[in-house]
Parts: C-alpha cells; structure tokens; sequence
C-alpha cells in the first residue's frame, strides 16, 4: 500500500458508481438500472482534441489519455499502422517487444497484477491474436485488468479466409470480460475509453478491441470522451447496508469464525481494510493462493493458505468453524476439496463483486454484492456502531487453533547431500527479507514458493491460480520489473515451466530489466510426477525432462548471468550473488528430484482427509482413487 | 395455462442490446458452461438499440441462478428475468404438414383443427399444413394426435412469453425507466384462447 500507484489505482476503482446492489440471493430477475461512469483519467492535451486523425494516432492518443506507459506486443500487417504512430510517441509510451505474444499477456498481467494499473497488449491478426487467447483466459480466470488490441485485416476482407485472418471477436469471447470488433473509427476513441473502464471496474478482466487495418488508416475528428456511457454495465460498489449489519451481527455472534481471503482483497486493494476486521474481530484468517500477500504472512492471525497445500490450522480451523466469512474468494475446487465437506459445520457470510461467484459452488446463508474494500468498510464503520469495547477473545478457540498451527507447521526433511527446494525459497525470504515482489510458474515450485515465502504486502505475488498456466511467471516478471524497476523481482520457476516461455530471455535482455530467475530444477515435471507417484503406483509416464538444456549456457547465449547450485551448500552464495547482480540473472537449483508437495489434500478428498507428510522410503503410498 | 411439463423448465425473457455478436456471446455461456437451451426466439423490440431473447432451459434452482446471473453480468444484458417467477402469458406457433391418405384421414384432421381453433394454410390431395398457436402444452397435445395419421414435416417457433399486464408494475421502454417486475397479488384473468 506503500506505492503511491497502488493508491492511484485504488481511487479509480473506489468512485464506481454507488446503487442498490442485485440480492444475490433472488433467482428472480437480474436488473441493472442505467448509470453513466465519472472517472475521470488524464485528458490528453487540447491540441488533438477535435484535430483530424487517421485510426492509429486516435488509439494512441487515447492510450495516453487512459495513462498507458507500457505497452507489450509484436508488430505486424494487420497493426502496421499503429505502430507507425507508435514510433512517433517513443518518448511517452514505451513499447516493450516480446518473443512471443503470449508472453505479452502474461508480461501485462504482471504489470497490471503489481501496480494495480491495467496492461496493455497489442498483437497483429491472425496468429498473433490467437496467440493471446491463453494469456487472455489466464487473465480472465485470475480477474486481472487487460485491455489487449488485436489488429484485423481490413472490414472488406473480413469472412474471405484473407491472409493473417481469424475470426478473433469469436475465438475471445469465452476467454475475455468482453470484446469489441470496431468497424467505423468513428467508435474507436469511445470503444477504448469502454474497454479501459470495463477491464478495471467491478471484478477486472480482460477486453479485447479487434481493430481492422482500414479503420487504423480512416481519418475522423479525435474526441475522447470524459464518461462512459454502459447503460447494461453497472458494477457493484457498497453492499446491501441490511446485509452488512447482519453479517456483523454473525461475525460478533460466532464462536469458531474463520476469514477467507483471496484474490478480491488484492483487486480492491482491501489490504489494510481486512487486516483491521480481523484484528477488531478477532478472527483467524486464512488467504487464499491468489490472496497471499493480501493479508501479511507473518500477522498473528493468519494461518496461512488453505486448500490442497494449506496448512493443517487453516483446512482444520475451515473444516471446525462455526462461521466462514468468504471475502473476494470464489470456493475453487483446489481450496475446498470434496465440496459437500467442505466448512460442514459453518453458516457462510460471502462478500464478492461478482453475483455470480455467490452460491455458485457453496449455497451461502448471506451474500453480498460489493466491491471487497467498499464493503469492508461499510464493516469497520458498523464495529465502530457496534461500540465493541475490545475484540471478543475467542479463548478456547484460539486455543484450538493455534494448537493445530504448533502441531503440523510446514514442515520438510532435510535429505543428506540435497538442495531441499523448501530451503531454497525459505533461503530466498531470508536474502530478500520477504520483500522482493516474487513470480511463480505451476507445479511443485508454485506451492513451495506460496507455501514457504511469506508474504508481507499485497501485488507482490505473481502467479497463474485459476488456469495454472505454465509459462506465466516469467513473462509475468519481466512486466512487474518495467513497472517497478528499483524492486527486487524474482521469478522462481520450474525446469519444465520456465521452457513454455523462455524465448522471453531476449526481451528481458533487450529492455534489461533486473530479474532473477530461480529454477527449482529436479528433471521432472514434478507435480505431474508426483501425482503418478501417489495415484498410480508410480508408473512414470512423460514427466523425464532427461536431456535439459543447460541453463547456465542458456544465459549465457542471451547475454545474462547464469549461476548454478548442487549441492546445499552453494544456494546461499549463488543467491546472494545472483542478487546482487544487475540485470537478467538465471539460478539453476539441482534440487532434491523426488520431493513432493505436503501436506497434501488428494483431489477430490475432503479437507479433513489431509496427509500431512510424505510415506517414509520404501513404503509405498497407499493407492487412492481419483476424482 | 402454462408449461408445466417438469417443474424444473424455465423461460427466461433477455433484454440485450442489438449489437453484432451479442447473441453469440448469450449462446456460448450456455454451452461454455453446461447449460441447455430448449429453445429460442429472438426479435426486435420497439426500441431498435436493444432486442429480446426468449429462451427456455431446464435446471435445478442453483442452476437457474447461476444462468441470471451468468447472464446478467453480460455487459451488453440490460436485464433478465426468469418469467417463471412471474404470472405470464406463453404462446408456441407450430406449422406441421399432416399426411392424408384418404377422406377420412382429411375428415379427422379438419376436426383436430377446429378443436384447437388452428387453421389449415395449405392443402394437398394427400396432406394438409397446419398452423397452430399455443402454450407448448396445447402444440405438444395437437402433435400427439395428429402423430398416428403420420406427420410429414414440422417447424416450431419455440416459446415467446410475456408477464401478465397485472405483473408489470412499469413498463421498461429501454429509454431509461426501470423495469420492476411486480411479484405482488396478481388477477386471475382468463386466457381469451382456451386450449381445447
């Protein structure tokens, strides 16, 4: 909360327009009433107001008057006219060229994800639109703000199976928030101005504006409009005040409550606003993957993650309460485990500004519609009405709960001779003292990393949650290190994740940006590895990465640094020069090749039925069935 | 009056605005996510920005709210309403062409017709085309007893629904008035058209 962008960002997000919130509980009838938007960004300077201009100065100017800095992208045909402007505006918006589009997603929800801001893509036709459509689902299913223009063939050649054509407002339209063909220019100042204010507002997303070469080329009067006028698109701000006052009510009531925090905390930048609930309520906290960060790690009232590798206190303290308090969280599959044992004993409070996030996989006893800080809020002010004279204690089951957190912490066995990849993350907090602003890919090295990293403040935690898309985290990185180019920004990856992106070396070269790659290295695509080791009998089929490329030559041949450990003894020293090193550094960690993810909820077991550590050697893991 | 064939269809009446692909956008969340279409309608409304959607699915009552909401977070919906939750007026329109082999066969059609108030709008020595109109329930039991003589051809408009008059307590004009649809007491008019 400390950068003064983040708060920026907040302001924007904070003047949604106020109005009675849709129950969500009501399968009646889903109204929204008409509203026009008062944000008011940056207006670009007098002089091109009203001048005549082709398409592209129009898009570029009203990137501008939107504050776009950055862009991430990859010429061609289709966008040629674009970044003929583009050239001519060097010095006010920078133009980051990837290797590959679907890293220019990923590099702009790394940038969107750590400022707060939204990123901006811009790609050609065809096959460079359908390279985004993974980096657009990610964005999507993670509610990261992303305004991504894609260049069309011209409206004549559009449904002729032209060059570089693909029907791409048809290939988006499940993996974005929304998307928009613009077929006159004179639509295009004011389908920007939409697509900015959608990607940002009620639960973020991505947009797409699909911008045909004659439109670029098409000279109209440039207007940038000061509202937004989405008479169908209204979204949520405060919640219901008589939802709000119950929830209270149950929250002071409780005996065993449990907060639930995810990604909805960071998108409001609700930080500080569920720190003090907690406090004031006295209620343990559990974050979510994509809510690390959201809430401090080391705060005495977090019990860590919960879900498939959560801690014994939070799926326990889950499983035992009485009330569970969901805020800006959606019961994904990997949190809840088994659904119908999912929180058996708890009446259900859930905050999100997405209706249809409540009672879509949990039946709430009360929902509320609302942005998660506004709400919050709304909370505080009411504990202040309340007049609670101190926080209820909470005594036995505090009790309880922090007798679960001292019996099974995370915990890991140090084998002889051994990088522990464990060591190497707990290793990497200590060296950057819990602050550097930390990517993951998936797998193995994503868990170890949420698990053992410590999160202190919000948007310092980059990962793919929802679609766990292999080849996020570095790209995800280089963004976050443009946007926050005196931070220290690590992307710890895996042997198999960090090759899905890693043409991106020569861009984080290119622009060099100071990012420092750790590969958690055991040869295997270890998550799938291990999944074979417990659910079938480990037969290994496909997950042997026997002939890696070296990593350290790999570097080398970018013009990066590139460091390797082998044994535990050499990761502090490779940390530490790694770094201390200026510019693109890749750390190959020869980690621990068997290790695997614990404690562990099988997928489709109930919380309760967590296995807390790994079966000793030579004992094989009790065979379970799948789901 | 109105369907009651399984407690679980609904029909669900969209109001989005008349934009390229918003239809698609509309039909792709239901396949995207597992949801049914049993049928659909769309057509203009007097306010040429915005159209209307009547389509009917089928579902548990989570599923039925997942699909408003789903729907209603679409950025170009204006408004859906479950219509079930609503008294409402429904018609189908069916046109179906009916073999008739002999007089006879002719003889009991024409009766069928004159029972259901249809209208014959075509005829061939040795067929008829039938138009009716009525709640699905009214063409499902015409269908029924024209099957045995041997159906040729037949093309269903699928269900348009509107609420009662009493229901609707302002009327969305998609100028700006909010539309509140009126769960409150609601006169027990009669249909001007009975099925049988």
């Amino acid at each position: 909360m400390s950068d003064p962008k983040v708060l920026e960002a907040a302001a924007v997000t904070a003047t949604a327009v106020p109005g009675p919130a849709r129950t969500p509980g009501t399968a009646g009838s889903q109204t929204k009433a008409p509203a026009a938007e008062t944000v008011k960004p940056p207006v670009p300077s007098p002089r091109v107001e009203g001048v005549e201009m082709r398409g592209a100065r129009i898009l570029i100017e009203a990137l501008l008057a939107e504050g776009v800095e950055t862009i991430f992208g990859y010429p061609g045909g289709a966008i040629l006219h674009v970044y003929d402007e583009l050239a001519r505006v060097r010095d006010r918006l920078k133009h980051v060229l990837v290797r590959h589009e679907q890293g220019a997603v990923h590099a702009a929800e790394g940038y969107a994800r750590s400022t707060g801001k939204v990123g901006v893509v811009m790609v050609t036709s065809g096959p460079g639109a359908t390279n985004c459509v993974t980096g657009l689902t990610n964005a999507l299913m993670d509610s990261t703000p992303i305004v991504c223009i894609t260049g069309q063939v011209p409206t004549h050649l559009i449904g002729n199976d032209a060059f570089q054509e693909a029907d791409v407002v048809g290939i988006t339209r499940p993996c974005t928030k929304h998307n928009t063909l613009v077929k006159d220019v004179r639509e295009l100042a004011r389908t920007v101005k939409e697509a900015f204010h959608i990607a940002r507002t009620g639960r973020p997303g991505p947009v797409v504006i699909d911008l045909p070469k004659d439109v670029t080329a098409a000279v109209t009067k440039f207007n940038y409009p000061d509202r937004v006028d989405l008479p169908s698109y209204r979204p949520p701000s405060e919640g219901d005040p008589a939802a709000v006052r119950q929830a209270i009510d149950m929250m002071i009531r409780a005996e065993r409550p449990v907060l639930y925090v995810g990604g909805g905390i960071v998108n409001a930048d609700a930080g500080r606003e569920i720190v003090a609930l907690s406090e004031r309520l006295n209620i343990p906290t559990t974050p979510t993957l994509m809510g690390l960060g959201g809430f401090p790690s080391a705060h005495p009232n977090c019990l860590g993650m919960l879900g498939m590798h959560g801690t014994y206190a939070a799926n326990m303290g889950v499983s035992h309460s009485d009330l569970l308090i969901a805020i800006g969280a959606r019961f994904d599959d990997r949190v809840t485990g088994r659904l119908k044992d999912f929180a058996p004993n708890a009446k259900v409070i859930h905050v999100d500004v997405d209706a249809s996030s409540i009672n879509k996989n949990r039946q709430v006893e009360l929902g509320i519609v609302g942005d998660a800080r506004a709400v919050l809020r709304q909370m505080l002010r009411g504990l202040d009405t309340a007049r609670l004279e101190s926080p209820p204690p909470r005594a036995d089951w505090w009790r309880t709960v922090r007798g679960w957190a001292t019996q099974h912490p995370y915990r890991y066995k140090q084998r002889r001779g051994q990088i522990m990849p464990q060591a190497v993350i707990e290793e990497l907090h200590r060296l950057t003292r819990g602050e550097a602003i930390v990517s993951s890919d998936v797998g193995q090295h994503q868990m170890w990393v949420a698990q053992y990293y410590g999160f202190k403040e919000p948007r310092q935690w980059l990962n793919s949650g929802g679609l766990g898309t292999m080849g996020y985290g570095f790209p995800a990185a280089i963004g976050a290190a443009l946007a926050h180019p005196d931070r220290t920004v690590v992307c710890v990856t895996g042997d198999g994740s960090f090759q899905m992106c890693i043409q991106e070396l020569a861009t984080a070269v290119q622009e060099r940006v100071n990012v420092k790659v750790v590969i958690i290295n055991n040869n295997f695509l270890g998550m799938v590895r291990q999944w074979q080791e417990l659910f079938y009998a480990r037969t290994y089929s496909a997950v042997g990465m026997e002939r890696l490329p070296d990593f350290v030559k790999v570097a080398e041949a970018y013009h990066a640094k590139g460091l390797r450990a082998t044994k535990p003894d050499e990761v502090r020293p490779v940390l530490e020069e790694g770094l201390r090193t200026p510019g693109l550094v890749i750390m190959d960690m020869a980690v621990c090749q068997e290790e695997s993810v614990y404690p562990m909820v099988p997928a489709g077991a109930s919380l309760m039925e967590m296995v807390l550590d790994p079966p000793e050697d030579g004992e094989d893991p009790e065979p379970r069935e799948l789901a | 009056m109105n369907g009651t064939n399984g407690l679980h269809r609904h029909i669900l009446s969209i109001l989005v605005e008349n934009r390229f692909g918003e239809l698609c956008r509309i039909v792709g969340l239901f396949s995207g996510r597992g949801y049914n279409i049993d049928t659909l309608c769309v057509a203009p409304t007097p306010d040429p920005a915005f159209s209307k959607i009547i389509l009917t699915t089928a579902g548990s009552e989570a599923i039925i709210e997942q699909i408003l909401k789903q729907v209603g977070k679409l950025v170009r919906v204006r408004e859906v309403v479950d219509l079930n939750q609503v008294n409402h007026v429904e018609r189908e329109m069916a046109l179906l062409i009916v073999n008739t082999p002999d007089p006879a066969a002719r003889q009991e059609v024409l009766n069928l017709v004159h029972v259901f108030r249809a209208k014959v709008i075509d005829i061939a020595p040795d067929a008829i085309t039938v138009e009716t109109t009525g709640s699905q329930d009214k063409v499902e039991a015409l269908l029924d007893l024209v099957r045995p003589l041997g159906i040729r051809d037949i093309v269903r408009t699928g269900t348009v629904a509107i609420p009662r008059i009493s229901e609707v307590a302002t009327v969305r004009t998609a100028t700006g008035t909010d539309a509140v649809v009126n769960g409150g007491v609601v006169n027990d008019v009669p249909e001007a058209e009975s099925a049988v």
